[in-house]
């Protein structure tokens, strides 16, 4: 088990990632609404960088009980980040592809302490 | 550098760099060892409209230059119809809204020379055949006079000012004015002779009937100089029978295999294969899904109605294994289709890799490699060896030329 340093928790603001390497490894590190959370920077599609792109929220359908369409929204409750290759989603609180929830990146444990944030590995 | 995200909320993102955004795959091929075998991409792009200013000067008639150069500089012309394209996703594809940030350098090679090498170089990709993006729309316009002038403007701009620089890495086919099968004939013979034009492609988005007697001349003329066609496909949402799609991924899912579906039947039933057997034909962009369906349809109908087929010697699939495919965007999601598609192409010879670069849903080489069914023949082969005997594409290295020569792929 190695901590690596990532960065000073004030240094991470909420909505925004750092992306740090950890041997030959990367390691995406987001804060959203205050928790930090860590993914492989390799996406499961075709291998590009996962965590360095748009982070944006899921977009839904309404369907109303009548069944007919009230049209697209943005969710209030998730967020996803973008693999800027092609556009894979994945869910930023679990790391779910949102394509397919059963495909996960890896994640990693966080420990914050001493003011930092440091990722395990 | 900030990008818009949900409800005008921005995103920091990391300044563009091809060159960065595309380590993982440098990595990749690494891993796969891609430099010791010769990788072609036989399909991709560049923003030829982002130059016009440098395209403009050739156009050969005055007229449609000044009313291109007009309209634009007040922002008020469009050179060819718009279409409802949301290919950068919302932002989501970052390359797409950071393109023109991205630094190169002024005193250097033309901007798209630089910017291709970078993705090239990360992808392995020995040599690339260029296309351009806003121009696979040509065949929308209804001024015929346009598309000439534009495909002349753009042809002898790419064959002079664009391909020399790149040290032989790219080439082309390029962009025939299909309205005008007379202009056609006269831009095959202009520019058919000249170095890195390996052929002349049909951009599919139209439906013009390739069969028609006005084209033979121009067929005869690319197959007697050892050069390739190829049908280049693409999206249209205006084209009538789309107009209810309400998704760009509906729209591009089915029209790429729409035009390519379309074209091939007419080509087939109507026996160009056996008018120009000498002639290779490829077919652009449109996946591979769409094949096995025309094949066993068209197999189907003609055992049925051979009456209809006079210009056959064999099954309409004989034909279409005759000709050539680019891999991209290949479709993978059920791995023992894909392996019977293979098959009945005859992938080994007929398949060629196509990474479709800068565009939103590009493949890379190890999309081929790491298939689990392919010989190690037919990897080396598709990923470059047959691009390499259409094209005569000479190896970079020592290792390409013992690899090219072990599967029988040396042509230069």
């Amino acid at each position: 088990m190695t901590e690596t340093f990532v960065a000073k928790t004030d240094s991470l603001k909420d909505g925004e990632r750092m992306i740090v390497a950890v041997g030959d490894r990367e390691i995406g590190v987001f804060r959203h609404r205050g928790k930090f959370y860590a993914y492989s920077n390799t996406c499961l599609h075709s291998g590009g960088p996962a965590c360095e792109g748009l982070i944006i929220a899921k977009v839904f359908e309404q369907i109303l009980p009548d069944k007919t369409s009230a049209g697209l929204f943005f969710s209030d409750d998730d967020t996803h980040f973008v693999c800027p290759w092609h556009g894979y989603e994945y869910n930023i609180e679990t790391g779910a592809c949102a394509g397919d929830p059963k495909q996960k990146l890896r994640s990693f444990p966080l420990v914050v302490k001493d003011a930092g944030i440091y990722v395990v590995t | 550098m900030d990008l818009i995200s949900d409800r005008g909320n921005r995103v920091a993102v990391e300044e563009l760099n091809t060159s960065r955004l595309l380590k993982n795959a440098r990595k990749q091929a690494d891993k796969l060892r891609l430099d010791d075998m010769l990788v072609v991409d036989v399909d991709s792009h560049h923003y030829e409209f982002e130059h016009l200013d440098e395209v403009l000067p050739f156009f050969e008639n005055e007229v449609f230059k000044q009313l291109v150069l007009a309209g634009r500089s007040k922002g008020r012309g469009s050179l060819l119809p718009s279409q409802t394209s949301f290919q950068d996703m919302g932002g989501r594809i970052t390359r797409y809204p950071m393109r023109s940030s991205e630094k190169t350098d002024k005193g250097g090679k033309h901007r798209d020379i630089q910017l291709g090498s970078r993705w090239m170089d990360a992808l392995s990709v020995d040599y690339a055949c260029l296309f351009p993006t806003q121009m696979l729309h040509v065949g929308l316009t209804t001024m015929p006079e346009v598309e000439n002038n534009l495909c002349w403007a753009y042809n002898r701009w790419l064959t002079e000012k664009i391909l020399p620089g790149s040290d032989g890495r790219f080439y082309s086919m390029l962009c025939l004015p299909f309205s005008d099968p007379d202009e056609s004939l006269r831009q095959v013979e202009k520019f058919g002779d000249r170095k890195g034009v390996g052929g002349f492609c049909i951009t599919a988005i139209r439906t013009l009937p390739v069969h028609h007697n006005s084209y033979m001349k121009v067929y005869r003329a690319i197959e007697e100089r050892g050069l390739s066609l190829s049908f280049h496909s693409g999206t249209n949402s205006g084209e009538p029978i789309f107009k209810s799609l309400n998704r760009f991924a509906t729209v591009h899912a089915l029209g790429f295999p729409w035009y390519a579906m379309l074209h091939m039947s007419n080509w087939v039933t109507n026996g160009i294969g056996e008018r120009f057997p000498k002639m290779p034909v490829i077919w652009i962009e449109a996946g591979l899904a769409w094949i096995p369906f025309l094949m066993q349809r068209l197999d189907h109908e003609y055992m049925l109605r051979t009456s209809e087929y006079p210009g056959l010697k064999k099954l309409p699939s004989d034909y279409m294994r005759d000709m050539f495919y680019s891999s991209q965007p290949m479709e993978v999601t059920d791995m023992i289709q894909l392996e019977s598609t293979f098959r009945m192409i005859n992938a080994e010879t007929q398949l060629m890799y196509a990474s479709d670069y800068p565009h939103w849903d590009f493949d890379v080489p190890g999309k081929i490699y790491d298939l689990p069914f392919l010989s190690e023949k037919a990897r080396h082969s598709i990923l470059g060896g047959n691009a390499a005997r259409m094209f005569k594409l000479a190896p970079r290295n020592e290792k390409q030329r013992a690899n090219l020569q072990r599967f029988g792929n040396l042509a230069a």
